[in-house]
């Protein structure tokens, strides 16, 4: 082993308190934490350089993306908000990703319920089908179905319809969710409210949908981003009739190259509503993602 | 008894009903549409066989698309998953600030992939004003980074910029996944361990690693179905180009159906994807049955 450490008395102490348990737990801590901090600061420096550079001039930003503002430019964002079509693409977001929300919701709970308690014989062959179309690629529906939404129904550019397609695409998922939540139920409860006399949909209603609450809710919020960020199909049905906040956004990109700051500051509306939204219910969010991994 | 179970298929019907309309259906017409001539606008459609696969199989731009998804996927199935592991492995022993970090990591995961394609290209990879071109002192004078243009301006280099910015946003979610499973180790063993000497790779390859290992295969799977899939951040950024050099088999088929109105080879790329994607969901359904002991 080391031999100055024998030779030297003060030294080999300072080893020994060194390789403490406590003093290598105390390193260990902040070793864990330098490297969790590097990779946070991964993850929000780009959008920090976003803020900074939202506020300043465009030849300031060419000058150095890393210098903070000299004076406050807001007036970018009421540029960006003309320009990128907000006022029309948020209202747009919301009833697009309402729809998703409420269609899954409706449908989820009832698919959820039956197939948690397998109240009818083919539970099995629902389930795998679901299991099957949860993972179908976009790419082999997306053509036909563009043709029978835009040509045979006559929906391109409606936001309802493009709503109740993204609300199909994450019905598998949202009906696995419901599904656990239901089994989280104890039967007695819903037992208990039959020999009571009440029928399905009472039973439904106030017996098994007030326990199931938060799982309606991790499923309205997981939906709803999906819905909000959604790309392909938004892009592909909606044409040009009805702009979202991110075809605002995408319509901005390639003619503000010469005013940088005033798509940082369109960047920036995009990325703070989504942010404020996942703080509020983070935790209904990483439960929809943990259990949508772990038991979906 | 009879109407009981009527009742249940009742409830039953919007969901299923609603996913085979827009799903099933469409899906099969592709199958059908694959060996035919149909260009997504007139009526008429004729049965030609296999001509489109041919077609398909013959063209460079595809073999090269495809060759892009499988270096995708092999991308996907370390980086991100290296980076969850590492995070999720040290965020265990953390308390109060665990889910401060979640948080954190997740940012990029929730924003929309057009907020987080149009960041990078502007402030951070765009060749007049984004980051890259004020530090590129710091790089070599070969190396991609230090000329005075975008490296996604390269056929050689634009995939792999293309997939950092994807897995930027994505490693997050794997770290939150992970953890969860990793939480799920019995604490007595991993004490008793602990106190009979076990270092932190023992404590992982024999106690940690097998409990989380069924999500792991699970993310593998969803990670490879996924990277075959792949499409918002190249169409975004690159569209597939410069000269195909980030051509996916998505934008292929999207430019095929859309832009060059060839919907049977479109439909015929389709068919190949969802042969991965099909492959890989027949794993799945198998590993989870034979998980859940149903």
């Amino acid at each position: 082993m080391s031999v100055r450490s024998v030779s030297a008395p003060g030294v080999r102490s300072a080893a020994a308190s060194w390789r403490s348990p406590r003093s290598r737990r105390l390193i260990g801590s902040a070793g864990s934490h330098l490297v969790l901090i590097l990779f946070a600061f991964t993850a929000l420096a780009p959008l920090a350089l976003v803020a900074i550079n939202s506020l300043k001039t465009h030849r300031e930003v060419v000058r150095s993306p890393l210098a903070m503002p000299t004076t406050l430019h807001w007036e970018n964002f009421e540029q960006a908000w003309r320009y990128g079509q907000f006022s029309r693409g948020f209202v747009n977001s919301i009833l697009l990703s309402g729809t998703a929300v409420v269609t899954v919701l409706t449908c989820a709970t009832l698919a959820g319920y039956v197939l948690a308690r397998r109240r009818i014989r083919q539970w099995r062959m629902v389930t795998v089908y679901f299991m099957v179309a949860m993972t179908v690629p976009i790419q082999l529906f997306l053509f036909p179905l563009y043709y029978i939404f835009a040509r045979v129904l006559g929906l391109l550019g409606s936001l309802y319809g493009v709503g109740v397609v993204l609300a199909a695409l994450n019905m598998p998922l949202a009906v696995f969710l419901m599904r656990s939540f239901f089994l989280a139920v104890p039967e007695q409860l819903e037992e208990a409210a039959r020999i009571d006399g009440a029928n399905t949909a009472r039973v439904l209603v106030s017996v098994l949908i007030p326990p199931v609450r938060p799982g309606l809710i991790t499923v309205a919020v997981i939906v709803g981003l999906q819905a909000w960020n959604e790309f392909l199909i938004t892009r592909t049905f909606l044409g040009q009739e009805s702009i979202t906040a991110t075809l605002g956004l995408l319509s901005m990109n390639g003619t503000f190259t010469d005013n940088m700051s005033v798509m940082m500051a369109g960047t920036l509306l995009m990325i703070g509503p989504p942010l404020v939204f996942f703080a509020l219910v983070q935790r209904y969010f990483i439960e929809g993602l943990i259990s949508g991994a772990l038991k979906g | 008894m009879r109407s009981r179970s009527f009742q249940y298929y009742l409830l039953l019907a919007p969901a299923v009903l609603l996913s085979v309309a827009v799903v099933l259906v469409p899906g099969l017409m592709t199958a059908y549409v694959a060996f035919t001539d149909w260009n997504g606008v007139s009526l008429s459609m004729n049965w030609i066989g296999t001509v489109n696969f041919e077609k398909i199989f013959a063209d460079r731009v595809f073999w090269k698309a495809l060759g892009n998804n499988v270096r995708w996927t092999l991308l996907f199935l370390t980086v991100p998953v290296g980076i969850g592991l590492l995070t999720a492995m040290l965020l265990l022993k953390r308390g109060r600030t665990r889910t401060l970090y979640q948080m954190i990591y997740l940012g990029p995961y929730v924003l929309a992939p057009v907020t987080n394609a149009i960041l990078w290209l502007n402030i951070i990879l765009n060749p007049v004003s984004g980051l890259l071109r004020h530090v590129r002192h710091l790089f070599p004078r070969n190396s991609p980074l230090a000329p005075l243009r975008s490296p996604l301006g390269s056929p050689d280099t634009a995939l792999y910029f293309v997939a950092m910015v994807d897995i930027w946003h994505y490693w997050g979610f794997l770290t939150v996944v992970y953890l969860a499973a990793l939480r799920q180790t019995p604490q007595e063993l991993v004490e008793a361990s602990t106190v009979e000497g076990a270092g932190v790779l023992q404590l992982f390859r024999f106690l940690y690693l097998p409990t989380i290992l069924p999500t792991m295969l699970l993310m593998f799977v969803i990670i490879t179905i996924f990277s075959f899939l792949t499409f918002e951040y190249v169409y975004i950024m690159t569209g597939g180009g410069p000269a195909h050099g980030s051509e996916m088999l998505s934008t292929y088929a999207y430019t095929l159906a859309f832009n060059a109105l060839q919907y049977g080879k479109a439909a015929a790329t389709g068919l190949v994807m969802s042969f991965f994607g099909l492959a890989a969901s027949v794993f799945y359904v198998w590993m989870s049955r034979r998980e859940s002991g149903a």
